[in-house]
């Protein structure tokens, strides 16, 4: 990798009189445009977009990937972010002409493999979660997220009730309060206990007449499982409020633990995440959303629905719906990656894929334990926090051992996340990650604790092997330069 | 006993050892802190597991029972359009160090998707003749929308006008944003196809935020943005453009007319039709609107031996550092997506992608003409239109019936307008990309001519 150089933007390759397309001839009578649109309307100079040919084009971008790490090309125990194997059979299914090249206003007729799969998707989501109906429209977990708030608004405002309060832990992702706030709803934070756990008596403070929902991850972003659930989710109901639950943890407990039994009344699924679906260096995802029966009038139209002859169609019918959340249908060729994947395995295979997450995560933290802090010890789910403030003492960061990471072909874990842990550093594994792997890994973090003790220039100075090193991202910041002026 | 899949790797051997060093006897003993009351009981009612084969052809079963525009001809369009993807696209999209990444958080193992992004952002700039651009949102529709919420939160008020015009879903989606940012939406008709500038005129007031144009709006006609930017600028409100980016290859860009934030749906970019989804929206702003744009930017820089690179950046807008006080809930773009419409940019380049653009322009106009010859078939409006057009069916014709009889004979027809435009019921709205050739058309018009003999 040390070999590349600075790399070129694609802009900079460019040289007048190249092409890289190839389009048919005008086969019809050509007029000048000027005789069909105002030439007030019209462009003075075309785009000044680059002039290169295919193989360029080619160069470039597979350029790009070189210098670009995913899953593909190694671990990538990013805690929060499930950064699973993403299976190639899931690209070849959604890139079937089938599925890819279908409009979204052709007849219903004319598209009932891909209702169907949809349909099966909603129910067996919806069984995944103990839900009773589920959305596939929110693109995202965030979007989800926001989709879940409104409809807990629309239900409080036909009961009559002004609920506007949603409370949150401060171990919560920053999309949760962000979300309320799309949501024209206030955010309360309250703050964990000692063991990392929703505070019951910080709860029952906090809840009230205006108390529209409590959104929470189960399991924690700390990993952790929340035991008292079952009084958790009744303090929020007596209060006349409703559960959300932020499945971004959801890869803990498939087939092991449902949210809708845990007392959830909304849940959202990040597909992206729990289904394998790939990250696409930041999407596209999915977010489908499950609610329970009182919710259903509220959820985003249409929905896929099944008819008694067996067809199926999309329905609109829904008076009290919050109203569309995305154009179409949502991220369909997402949801035919997460439907494949749940058809490879079954049942069972879903719940083996949890019980190796938790177990894989369970056995790094316990070779870990010894050379890191691990403020929550116990059994964790399917990621656990530690902290890195033993090597403050010797002026190192966990920033700066994540950076160290990079040089030996790691990804970094997720750092600073929960605020609530001082130098935090999250760690999950995944299930699709072997023991050697893991072991190279756990060795490398050990390796690095003991660089930072004994020569911490080393990993302050890191990365050495990367195409660039250290940014400047206050420069960025201070005077951006958020493109490149081409014309 | 142990369970095997091709995914996962743990042997019993495996699994022995890594829990004899946790320190339990079974997996069982991972799960002791989820209360009894609330454990999963049985087996989730889920199909059974299938082998890669079975899977395969089971996959295909679904996907045959769709009929798709390797095997149809298209004429629909209506936000979702059946354009040529030149090869490549897939071929480069499809590396896996692209599409397996999560979001570029570690630039220095990133810079292939942060470089790809700048590159977006510089793209979508130069289409659109604005000063910034961002990494990307989930869809048109949904930027739209974005848009409206940050012209409230820049101008501190409360009203937007929407032109009927603008796509029927970003209104609704519209619509569903402002219920939860509590904003006020007042929509304003047409008049021969494009938005009525007449009662634009009398509807913005000081209480307006912005003004919603989409051009060429969504019966396919070029809007004059620049009367809309005058009079949306006269009352103190923001324009608001939704342009088809490969309209644009023709058009002038929407900045330089005025709009001080441009938006769209990059799916004529190479995007693939998947029933609407995944796409990709664009989001470009005025640069004294750049810190309040919502989602991922990213930005050049040095890194500390010079060398020129990019990192995401002006994070003090977003959700994981200002929580309920960002900008937008938004932490993810359309990152391999955006990525396909750079390298269509790219392939197509400066004589392509105008060429493209007036390929498209041709070839509706020639089908416009072609469909109107017949007695009693006439376009609905006068307006200049880039590559789609309203069709006023003959007397006693519905679009849906039409639309029923035409996929049997192989076409999928226009957009029946009847149900999100009541009165415009008897009416289709027509796409002709680069793809049509004359002899579809030409076939086309002869077999709706036929079906409702």
């Amino acid at each position: 990798m040390t070999t590349i150089k600075e790399k070129a933007l694609i802009f900079e390759l460019s040289k007048p009189g190249r092409v890289a397309c190839s389009l048919p001839a005008c086969d019809v009578p050509r007029r000048d445009p000027a005789d069909l649109v105002p030439s007030a309307m019209l462009r003075e100079a075309p785009a000044a977009l680059p002039e290169v040919y295919e193989v360029d084009v080619v160069r470039h971008y597979t350029e790009l990937s070189r210098r670009n790490f995913g899953v593909d090309n190694g671990f990538y125990p990013l805690g929060s972010c499930t950064m699973k194997y993403n299976p190639k059979i899931n690209e070849d299914t959604a890139r079937f002409a089938g599925f890819a090249k279908i409009h979204p206003y052709q007849p219903e007729d004319s598209i009932q493999g891909a209702l169907a799969l949809m349909h099966t998707l909603q129910s067996d989501l919806a069984a995944l979660t103990g839900m009773d109906q589920v959305t596939l429209q929110p693109a995202a977990g965030a979007h989800g997220e926001w989709t879940g708030l409104m409809m807990i608004r629309a239900y409080h405002e036909a009961r009559g009730e002004k609920r506007t309060k949603v409370i949150v832990p401060d171990s919560s992702h920053g999309t949760n309060p962000a979300s309320a706030t799309l949501a024209g709803l206030e955010t309360v934070t309250i703050a964990s206990n000692a063991e990392g756990m929703v505070d019951l008596d910080a709860l029952r403070a906090a809840v009230g007449a205006d108390t529209a929902a409590l959104m929470l991850t189960n399991p924690s972003t700390l990993g952790l499982f929340e035991r008292q659930i079952v009084e958790i989710a009744a303090i929020v109901h007596e209060a006349g409020g409703l559960l959300y639950y932020d499945g971004a943890n959801s890869n803990a407990i498939m087939g092991i633990a449902r949210p809708g039994d845990m007392g959830f009344d909304v849940v959202h699924l990040n597909l992206h995440k729990t289904m394998s679906t790939p990250h696409g260096g930041g999407g596209p995802g999915a977010g489908p959303v499950g609610v329970k029966r009182l919710l259903i009038p509220y959820l985003p139209k249409p929905v896929v629905g099944r008819r008694e002859d067996g067809t199926y169609f999309f329905d609109y019918d829904r008076p009290s719906s919050i109203g569309r959340v995305k154009a179409f249908y949502g991220n369909f060729g997402i949801l035919v990656r997460a439907y494949t994947y749940i058809r490879s395995y079954g049942p069972e295979g879903l719940r083996a894929v949890s019980e190796n997450a938790v177990l894989n995560a369970n056995y790094m933290m316990h070779r870990l334990a010894p050379h890191f802090e691990l403020p929550y010890p116990g059994v964790c789910k399917h990621e656990f926090v530690m902290s890195g403030r033993g090597l403050k003492a010797y002026g190192v960061r966990t920033l700066d051992v994540a950076k160290r990471l990079l040089d030996f072909g790691y990804h970094p874990p997720t750092i600073y996340f929960p605020l609530n842990v001082e130098e935090c550093i999250m760690i999950e594994p995944t299930e699709t990650e072997s023991k050697e792997t893991m072991d190279g890994f756990i060795d490398t973090m050990i390796r690095i604790a003991e660089e930072a003790r004994t020569n911490p220039e080393l990993v302050l100075n890191a990365p050495y092997d990367t195409v660039v090193r250290r940014m400047d991202e206050t420069q960025a910041a201070r005077k951006p330069v958020l493109n490149c002026a081409c014309s | 006993m142990t369970y095997t899949h091709r995914y996962l790797p743990l042997t019993e051997q495996d699994r022995e050892e890594m829990l004899e060093t946790i320190g339990v006897a079974s997996v069982e003993d991972l799960f002791s802190d989820i209360p009894q009351q609330v454990r999963y009981q049985g087996t989730l009612p889920l199909s059974g597991p299938l082998d890669e084969m079975s899977l395969l052809t089971h996959m295909r079963e679904l996907a045959d029972r769709n009929a798709d525009t390797d095997r149809y001809v298209s004429f629909l369009g209506a936000g979702i359009y059946d354009h040529h993807v030149p090869v490549v696209i897939n071929h480069m999209i499809s590396r896996s160090e692209f599409y397996t990444a999560y979001t570029p958080y570690q630039p220095e193992i990133s810079q292939g998707e942060l470089q790809a992004i700048f590159e977006f952002q510089s793209y979508i700039c130069e289409l659109t003749g604005m000063a910034v651009a961002n990494a990307s949102m989930y869809d048109g529709a949904t930027a739209l929308a974005e848009a409206g919420s940050l012209a409230a939160g820049a101008t501190k008020r409360r009203q937007l006008v929407v032109s009927r015009a603008v796509h029927p879903e970003s209104r609704e989606m519209l619509r569903t944003m402002a219920r939860g940012a509590d904003l006020e939406i007042v929509e304003i008709g047409y008049a021969d196809g494009a938005t009525d500038l007449d009662r634009l005129r009398d509807a913005v007031s000081p209480g307006t935020a912005a003004v919603l144009l989409q051009s060429p709006n969504f019966f396919g006609c070029v809007e004059d943005l620049a009367q809309a930017a005058h009079i949306a600028h006269g009352a103190g409100a923001l324009l608001v453009a939704s342009a088809n980016p490969l309209s644009l290859g023709l058009l002038e860009a929407p900045g330089k007319l005025g709009a001080d934030i441009v938006v769209g749906d990059a799916q004529p970019l190479g995007i693939s039709a998947s029933l609407g989804g995944p796409t990709c929206g664009f989001f470009a702003v005025a640069e004294p609107l750049m810190r309040r744009m919502p989602g991922r930017i990213v930005g050049q820089t040095k890194d500390i031996d010079g060398k020129r690179g990019f990192v995401l950046t002006l994070q003090a807008r977003e959700q994981h550092i200002r929580r309920e006080k960002a900008t937008s809930n938004i932490c993810s773009n359309q990152a391999l997506l955006a990525l396909s419409a750079s390298i269509y940019l790219s392939v197509m380049g400066k004589t392509g992608f105008r060429e493209t653009a007036d390929l498209n322009l041709q070839k509706a106009h020639y089908a416009a003409g072609r469909l109107t010859e017949a007695e009693g078939w006439e376009l609905a409006f006068s307006a200049p239109f880039f590559n789609e057009f309203v069709l006023r069916l003959p007397d006693g014709t519905t679009a849906q019936e039409l639309n029923g009889k035409l996929l049997a004979e192989g076409f999928l027809g226009g957009y029946d307008l009847g149900g999100a435009y009541p009165e415009l019921a008897g009416h289709m709205l027509v796409a002709v990309t680069e793809k049509r050739t004359k002899e579809q058309i030409d076939r086309f018009a002869q077999r709706l001519e036929a079906c409702t003999r």
